[in-house]
């Protein structure tokens, strides 16, 4: 989903440093912004990790977590990739009861969902899923009937599919015209 | 050579310039403190709560443009910085606070005075670290002072835990250069934004400035003004944006807002162009959204990008730091008149005199302020924490230096206005400094008159004393019923003799006839000296927009003889 939709795919590339998950977890949390799900991981860059966040919320709650998130020192750069072309991907563990009498039909059931039995038992079998939301959701409304043990899902990672690593999807948000490192001229009490 | 922490902290400090540092010393961060005795061109003024060594630093910062440096102890010195840093946040101001922190080996063990003060100031921070190397102290310093008065400044606060400030010895190596991937603080302004900005002042008919604190700390007052007059803009200025623009220039037309001078919301309210420079649309300024300046179209130009569309949707958001992007704009913009636009403002004026104080012989609190601007000719610099003595001296103050009001804006913070006088009074020692407190909020920091004492720092105080938290008690009487409570003071203590147990001298005024007087008295005494008023009870700050309500909602002050 994306423009005014509800679910907005943020990504972040922030360093890797103690705190920084707490850093953005409290700016969701003090700003009201709802976070429906989030993953982090290293990046192909030492030092920095990447982070998918999914935020519900109108145009001006995503732009505004957008430019906030910017703000941290520890985020290197923000784009909100919602309405670019994206492979996104979640995945779910689904540890679901089964008898010689389901196995067969759970195996068959799993099949064209491209999931795969990563743990079969006497009593019970763990089923690996990846895929979009609603694919794992389709797979879990099935498998419910046989008793769902346990169900164990990571929040979505997502990429800009070509060459392009995510642009700041905010015309506000230009390039920077930064004399970084250049403080303030000397300070002059001046007058008017 | 080789040094300890505590010794890369103080040469760190001096290579970033400082001079001053307020602080109060305790068990984890004594290692520094033992080191700062070694550095004498590191002056600490000792306060007696960590609270007004943060607030004093605020103060130090806004009248210098430097960074201002505080220090407390772990745990409860660490957390009673917390209020301050919190305005520093709130106000933008550049600061580092640098606190001791339990040993390494004691982190997460519930150490005695241990508190995990940068997860505490995680969001009132604009970023804090727990230095945990002694090598990385060097850099985290010239971080910290980078970031704080880089863009939009802020606070940063560094935690250092005792054992990384003393036992281990290193060299000393100032990093030449900072690594911050991502941080990019704006410069000049992009063209296309430029353009749009330029094209909607060219054509505005009823355009108006909107100057905020971003005007101040960018120093782009001159420009401003060369604004204003070429193209004839009638300039509002915010609550922290007072002082920017001369309050006795013609095209000065007041502070909006909740208790801002009726002519400059009714102007907002007609107004067709918005120049917003460095202000972020306060909900103190706009009231209620929906019916904030219905007619105008909106040029928003700030530093910090999060602040376009967050409470006001701009047309043309411009980005950029507010001096660079006046000096782009001012060739572009057209030279106007707008004498239609400025007539009706006139016309505002004298039909709504939001400045006006009643004749009468009882000792009004405006009547005080007033007398101060006068007898000072707009020359000092006022500090105030928050509420009705802060309105009144934002109101009848005639600013004439850029910078000399200094206020808890945002936060609006009881008692900042006793230790951010000190702090202000020692980064502009030339300047006459009035601290003005209510004796609500005199109560909560005057325990550092002693640091003035002490230190004598030469700050005035006057107290406008109306045996009431005044602000609390007027929203009481319009909106709860008159139902006084909890806000009367009836155990107040005697503040002049509270002067003299400090060894100053303290005046009371209780009659009109003294002020002038006393006002002149306390300017002619050396060093700190307490003016207790005793002011009338019950006086409002009028005008006011009630919260969340817009201009049309506004209440005048009664005027029960014409003035006319």
């Amino acid at each position: 989903m994306n423009g005014n939709g509800q679910h907005h795919t943020i990504i972040a590339l922030v360093h890797d440093r103690p705190g920084v998950l707490t850093r953005v977890a409290g700016l969701f949390r003090r700003r009201g912004f709802n976070i429906s799900s989030l993953a982090v991981g290293n990046s192909e860059q030492e030092g920095l990790s990447r982070m998918t966040f999914v935020v519900d919320g109108d145009q001006y709650t995503v732009d505004q977590a957008t430019r906030q998130l910017d703000k941290l020192i520890e985020v290197v750069k923000v784009a909100n990739i919602s309405d670019e072309e994206i492979v996104s991907r979640e995945l779910a563990l689904i540890k679901v009861k089964v008898t010689p009498e389901t196995r067969g039909e759970i195996l068959e059931m799993v099949h064209p969902f491209r999931a795969e039995i990563v743990d079969v038992g006497a009593k019970s079998m763990v089923i690996e899923v990846t895929g979009s939301g609603d694919k794992i959701q389709a797979l879990y409304s099935l498998l419910e009937p046989f008793g769902v043990l346990e169900l164990m899902r990571t929040g979505r990672v997502a990429m800009v599919r070509g060459l392009s690593d995510g642009r700041v999807s905010d015309e506000l948000v230009l390039d920077y015209h930064g004399d970084q490192l250049k403080v303030k001229d000397a300070y002059e009490v001046g007058s008017y | 050579m080789e040094f300890t922490g505590a010794e890369i902290v103080c040469k760190s400090l001096l290579q970033e310039g400082v001079e001053v540092i307020f602080g109060l010393p305790g068990g984890a961060v004594l290692p520094f403190y033992g080191a700062l005795s070694g550095y004498p061109q590191l002056r600490h003024v000792l306060v007696r709560h960590e609270q007004a060594a943060a607030m004093a630093a605020d103060g130090y910062a806004r009248v210098t443009g430097k960074v201002g440096v505080c220090t407390a102890t772990s745990g409860p010195g660490a957390t009673n910085l917390v209020t301050g840093i919190a305005g520093a946040m709130m106000d933008s101001i550049p600061m580092v606070a640098i606190t001791g922190q339990v040993p390494r080996p004691a982190i997460g063990r519930d150490a005695f005075q241990e508190t995990d003060i940068t997860g505490i100031t995680l969001p009132i921070t604009k970023h804090n670290l727990l230095v945990m190397e002694v090598d990385d102290i060097a850099p985290a310093i010239k971080e910290a002072f980078y970031i704080a008065q880089s863009g939009r400044p802020g606070p940063v606060l560094l935690d250092i835990p005792k054992d990384v400030l003393v036992g281990e010895k290193r060299p000393f190596v100032w990093p030449e250069t900072i690594d911050l991937q991502g941080y990019y603080p704006p410069g000049e302004a992009d063209e296309i934004q430029l353009n749009q900005a330029v094209e909607l002042i060219n054509q505005a008919e009823r355009p108006i400035i909107l100057a905020g604190h971003g005007v101040l700390i960018s120093h782009a007052y001159a420009e401003l003004r060369e604004l204003a007059e070429k193209a004839q803009i009638p300039v509002i200025t915010t609550l922290l944006g007072i002082s920017s623009f001369p309050t006795d220039h013609f095209l000065h037309t007041g502070m909006p807002g909740m208790h801002g001078m009726a002519y400059a919301s009714l102007a907002i309210d007609k107004a067709d162009l918005l120049i917003s420079l460095g202000m972020r649309f306060d909900d103190r300024v706009t009231g209620r959204l929906s019916d904030f300046a219905p007619n105008a179209r909106v040029v928003h130009v700030d530093v910090d990008p999060s602040e376009f569309h967050k409470n006001v949707k701009a047309t043309v958001p411009v980005l950029g730091d507010i001096r660079k992007v006046l000096n782009q704009l001012l060739p572009l913009v057209d030279r106007r008149t707008h004498v239609d636009w400025l007539q009706y403002i006139d016309t505002l004026r004298a039909e709504h005199p939001s400045l006006y104080i009643r004749q009468t012989d009882e000792l009004l609190p405006q009547y005080v302020m007033k007398q101060l601007s006068d007898i000072t000719e707009g020359n000092a610099t006022i500090v105030t924490g928050v509420g009705q003595h802060q309105m009144w001296a934002a109101q009848h103050y005639a600013y004439k230096h850029p910078n000399s009001l200094i206020t808890s804006g945002g936060l609006g913070a009881m008692g900042f206005e006793v230790p951010a006088a000190l702090g202000a009074k020692v980064g502009c020692p030339d300047k006459v400094v009035w601290s003005i407190a209510g004796d609500g909020g005199f109560q909560m920091t005057m325990c550092d008159l002693a640091t003035a004492v002490e230190n004598n720092i030469d700050v005035k105080f006057a107290i406008l004393n109306n045996g009431t938290l005044g602000m609390v008690h007027q929203w009481q009487e319009f909106f709860y019923d008159k139902d006084f409570f909890a806000t009367v003071y009836s155990g107040n203590p005697d503040f002049v003799k509270l002067a003299e147990a400090y060894g100053i001298t303290g005046i009371r005024v209780t009659d009109k006839s003294q002020v002038e007087a006393a006002i002149r008295q306390a300017m002619e005494t050396p060093g700190p000296v307490v003016v207790d008023f005793i002011v009338k009870q019950d006086e409002q700050v009028y005008p006011m927009i009630p919260a969340g309500e817009s201009v049309k909602e506004m209440m005048e002050e009664p005027v029960p003889e014409r003035i006319f």
